[in-house]
């Protein structure tokens, strides 16, 4: 049986590097542990920007238990790989960045810009001045 | 003899592309009145848009039917064909990295709306 379905986790950015390689020692035969961008994304917010982790779960748009669960996949992951020498592949997940999308109040169009320093002033479909930021919810 | 300043080269880029640009719409059948197709990778047909001239024009998506990588086609098609928005159901994550890369805006919308009635929006 299949659980409820997950709900879209948020994430600010696109990490900067597709994963990790172990070195010196090269005899590990075990294959990558691949690191979820949501995983990577709750140790960005709480280890590296040193958020709280409500703070944390708000950002991402998820609870508080569903964020600490999510951060601790995400130590059990690395711990795994530093131990054991395996490679991280940092992919998957179910995920949407954050930040740069917009609904039109007129024609309810979600729309992108594809420069994220730009704030548009108008709908990109109807042109319409009544747009807001639009924060990617759960799929229906 | 100076050559004549070509007053196109002076205008800032981005200004060009408000007023000349094209438009992919994603679409359930090659005529103007056919609605919106949901799917981004797996449309049957792009409408093209051509903002400047008005010129509606319609490409087959020949990858609809692709067992994988109809996505990726979909935007190496777009991107051929020198579009700047895309307007379509939804677009996946990968998806969207790769418009973004591109600096391809995307659109989505959630209603039935035919190509026609997208196209007239556009020209608002």
């Amino acid at each position: 049986m299949k659980g409820r379905p997950k709900r879209i986790r948020r994430i600010s950015g696109m990490p900067a590097v597709a994963g990790f390689m172990p070195y010196g020692h090269q005899e590990s035969q075990a294959g990558t542990i691949f690191l979820l961008f949501e995983e990577y994304e709750s140790l960005k917010l709480l280890d590296y920007e040193k958020q709280t982790q409500e703070q944390a779960a708000q950002a991402m748009g998820v609870s508080r238990p569903t964020l600490t669960r999510i951060y601790m996949s995400a130590r059990e992951k690395i711990a795994t790989a530093f131990v054991e020498g395996r490679q991280i592949a940092v992919e998957g997940g179910k995920v949407e960045l954050d930040g740069h999308w917009f609904v039109c109040g007129a024609c309810g169009a979600v729309f992108s810009h594809p420069d994220p320093e730009v704030v548009p002033e108008t709908c990109a479909l109807c042109g319409s001045r009544l747009i807001s930021r639009y924060i990617l919810g759960p799929k229906e | 003899m100076n050559e004549p300043i070509d007053l196109k080269e002076t205008i800032d880029l981005n200004d060009i592309n408000e007023l000349h640009m094209k438009v992919a719409v994603t679409s359930i059948g090659e005529t103007a009145d056919a609605l919106l197709d949901r799917r981004f990778g797996r449309c049957a047909w792009f409408a093209i848009y051509d903002t400047e001239t008005g010129k509606l024009e319609f490409v087959e998506n020949k990858a609809k039917d692709a067992a994988a990588g109809a996505g990726p086609a979909a935007v190496a098609l777009v991107a051929e064909l020198g579009v700047q928005k895309i307007v379509s159901g939804e677009f996946g994550f990968k998806i969207k990295g790769m418009l973004d890369e591109l600096k391809i805006q995307m659109v989505m919308l959630k209603e039935d709306k035919t190509i026609a009635d997208i196209i007239s929006l556009l020209g608002k």
